[in-house]
């Protein structure tokens, strides 16, 4: 029981990044129909402007944890952001309208290219972060082994429900949101009514961009290693929680991150740990044959 | 067209007014070149010891990397002004794929023949000639590929999977069960080939970015269960000692066992290690050329034809009574034979096979090499072949760039020739006076 409930806390954890990547491969898909396969690498990207941000202000002489968080915090969704859209409007913007391939194909190329990118100029040696938020408290003690919920694991779980609500809203309730999901439903209806489509997908990018900036600070703060190679699988698995909470639903991708978070948590607890990986992308197969619209997807009809 | 180059004059005539705007434009993109390389180039990470890391800055750095964004868009500008109708350089190539589809016989001719006497000119070496053995192995790969992706239009990201599969069924084989590479090559395409349709069965209904996740997710199932399955595959080790070829049972080898006549001895030959590498050569030359024979024939088939139409237009094929699986899964199953031979082949060549060789990085090789060639042709793929491996070779000094050129140019040729490099959509098939080509 024990160890089942510190599973849980971990695949919580675990399934909180997914899910903050997840949402910026849903919303891409949502709105132009395509699999942003460079994300991975954007998260990749957030990691390691947080551990250079950290790095910076440790030189600076600010010391005081929350306040350097949230420092961090800001400076690497910016900086990550302007990846995101610099990616848009570089390999997807003169795309668009192409033939169904080639965007994906230029994302792939994308996505070796930053690999290789920040391989080239950050090293390809693991770049370690010496852990900042310590301590947690124990919640459940039962016959020697202890359930414990770290603060880092607070911090990531609270920090993603903060941003999940904040975002709900800015989709739900802004001028900004509303052109967006007017996107989504027809693009060039919206633009025929002023919507400016190429603002909105690009802001949609640099949305995407700065939550799996967040996901890759919090990766950063709970791994406590980054190397150039982590966008891959994370986008991979982050993939495939979109595609498990239906893609191009929001909530869908939230719920589907802490789905694959917690199967890997037990699986990697009760299965085997080298095999984790295949558990996820079991998974994925299994979705797309046998209920490709996801768990909170609508159904897809292809129009001739 | 005449609208707009007469509307370029009518601006041109007013010269102080024109490049303002393309100045603040370049600026804009400069001062987001500097935002991106600020923290990245800028601000370098490394090691100092004891698990800590520092910090270099490389400010200069960003400040060339902001200079060049911005003169190279000022300039690509002012070029596209001047020049309204040379914007992107279409035409060249497009007249060049024209001219290499007019001249198909007469090039394939010349491209064999060189090929074939490869290893007999002047200049060769056996650093060359193994060269050309990597560059035909990608070009079997291709050309396999092709048929999935060029032909039927079903893109797969996992293919290095069915490489993997032929070769190590060969290794396990010649393990295990003391194959040469002659008698495992049926059975490596067989094997690949039933991979092909035992991952196509369930897919093969996905949408094509569907379809390239999962099939990116079975190449990595793949590669991760031969890792760790360690008492069957050898783990990250490995299979090592893997048989090499023999001329039709004649071995490769300076002195043979008793009873056995090697190839030197039987043919009154000096004995040289360059005998093998020209002999891998040509097997290779020869996989390579009865794939393409066989794709080149089998698009003139019923079959090649609905792979054609089923990419062109599902719904379309699906009203005329083709069976989309079991066309799609025909296919699969084409291209990942292809694959396993290749993969055999691979084995017997290196004599040594790991995981490592099977990474989503290979996939992604083989795919640029049909995208980039032009999905379809099968001249393309020569050429983008030829270009992706063998010109890395050349530059040792960008060995570091290589990957990093590679996906910029996967980017670049995207964004500039969405169809590939010398591909030209024309159909395989008319009604009327001319014959299908």
């Amino acid at each position: 029981m024990a160890y089942f409930l510190q599973q849980l806390i971990n695949g919580l954890t675990l399934g909180s990044i997914y899910g903050l990547i997840a949402i910026g491969y849903t919303m891409v898909y949502g709105i132009i129909g395509m699999i942003n396969f460079a994300h991975g690498e954007i998260y990749m990207i957030g990691a390691f402007i947080s551990i250079i941000a950290f790095l910076v202000l440790g030189l600076a002489g600010i010391t005081y944890v929350p306040l350097a968080l949230a420092v961090v915090l800001l400076i690497t969704m910016f900086f990550t952001s302007i990846y995101g859209w610099a990616v848009e409007r570089i390999a997807y913007r003169p795309l668009r309208g192409s033939f169904r391939l080639a965007p994906l194909i230029s994302a792939i190329g994308m996505s070796i290219f930053l690999q290789n990118y920040v391989q080239i100029f950050q090293g390809a040696r693991v770049k370690p972060m010496p852990p900042i938020v310590q301590g947690g408290f124990t919640i459940l003690d039962s016959g020697g082994f202890a359930v414990r919920l770290s603060y880092l694991q607070l911090f990531i779980i609270l920090l993603t429900l903060v941003l999940m609500v904040g975002f709900t809203t800015l989709i739900a309730a802004t001028p900004l949101g509303r052109a967006q999901r007017a996107c989504e439903q027809d693009m060039r209806m919206a633009s025929l009514l002023g919507v400016d489509v190429d603002r909105v997908i690009s802001l949609t990018f640099v949305m995407g961009a700065a939550l799996a900036a967040v996901a890759g600070l919090m990766v950063t703060l709970y791994y406590g290693v980054i190397d150039f190679f982590i966008g891959f699988l994370a986008g991979v698995k982050a993939f495939t929680a979109a595609v498990l909470g239906g893609i191009g639903s929001l909530p869908g991708a939230m719920l589907g991150g802490i789905l694959i978070g917690l199967i890997e948590a037990f699986w990697s607890g009760y299965f085997s740990v080298e095999y984790k990986d295949v558990s996820v992308f079991a998974v994925l197969i299994l979705v797309l044959v046998f209920c490709p619209t996801g768990l909170l997807g609508r159904p897809e009809v292809e129009k001739v | 067209m005449t609208a707009a180059s007469g509307l370029a004059v009518a601006k041109a005539a007013k010269p102080p007014v024109f490049w303002a705007p393309f100045l603040k434009d370049a600026a804009v993109a400069a001062l987001v070149a500097v935002l991106l390389a600020l923290p990245m180039v800028g601000l370098q990470t490394y090691d100092i010891g004891g698990g800590a890391l520092g910090i270099r800055t490389h400010f200069d750095w960003v400040a060339i990397a902001g200079a060049g964004v911005f003169s190279g868009r000022l300039g690509l500008r002012v070029l596209q002004h001047l020049h309204p109708r040379r914007t992107g350089r279409g035409p060249t190539l497009t007249s060049l794929a024209a001219w290499s589809s007019r001249q198909a016989v007469p090039i394939t001719v010349a491209g064999i023949a060189f090929a074939a006497a490869l290893p007999f000119l002047p200049f060769s070496s056996r650093y060359l000639i193994d060269l050309g053995t990597t560059v035909l192995i990608y070009v079997m790969l291709g050309w396999g590929l092709n048929v999935v992706v060029g032909l039927a239009g079903l893109l797969d990201l996992g293919y290095v999977a069915f490489y993997a599969v032929g070769a190590y069924t060969f290794a396990l084989l010649a393990r295990d069960l003391g194959f040469s590479f002659w008698e495992a090559l049926p059975f490596s395409g067989l094997v690949a080939a039933s991979f092909g349709i035992l991952l196509g069965f369930p897919v093969l209904r996905l949408r094509g970015d569907y379809l390239a996740i999962v099939t990116l997710g079975f190449g990595e199932i793949i590669r991760i269960v031969l890792l760790n399955w360690a008492s069957v595959t050898g783990g990250p080790n490995g299979i090592s000692d893997i048989p090499r070829p023999s001329f039709f049972g004649l071995p490769f080898a300076r002195s043979a066992p008793e009873g056995v006549t090697t190839f030197h001895q039987f043919f009154g030959l000096e004995f040289s290690p360059e005998h093998r590498v020209i002999f891998i050569y040509f097997v290779i030359l020869g996989m390579a050329l009865l794939t393409n024979a066989f794709t080149l024939r089998i698009r003139k088939l019923p079959i090649g034809r609905a792979w054609e139409a089923l990419r062109e237009d599902e719904v379309a094929c699906r009203s005329l009574g083709i069976n989309p699986t079991t066309v799609k899964l025909s296919a699969f199953a084409i291209g990942a034979m292809f694959g396993g031979f290749a993969g055999c082949f691979f084995a017997t060549r290196q004599g040594f096979i790991s995981p490592e060789s099977f990474t989503f990085i290979e996939s992604a090789t083989i795919l640029a090499i049909v995208v980039l060639g032009g999905m379809g042709s099968q001249m393309g793929v020569v050429l983008a072949a030829i270009l992706l491996v063998s010109l890395p070779e050349f530059g040792r000094a960008f060995a570091e760039f290589r990957m990093l050129i590679f996906g910029a140019a996967m980017v670049g040729v995207m964004v500039w020739r969405p169809r590939g490099l010398i591909s030209r959509r024309e159909p395989t098939l008319r009604l009327g006076a001319r014959s299908a080509g």
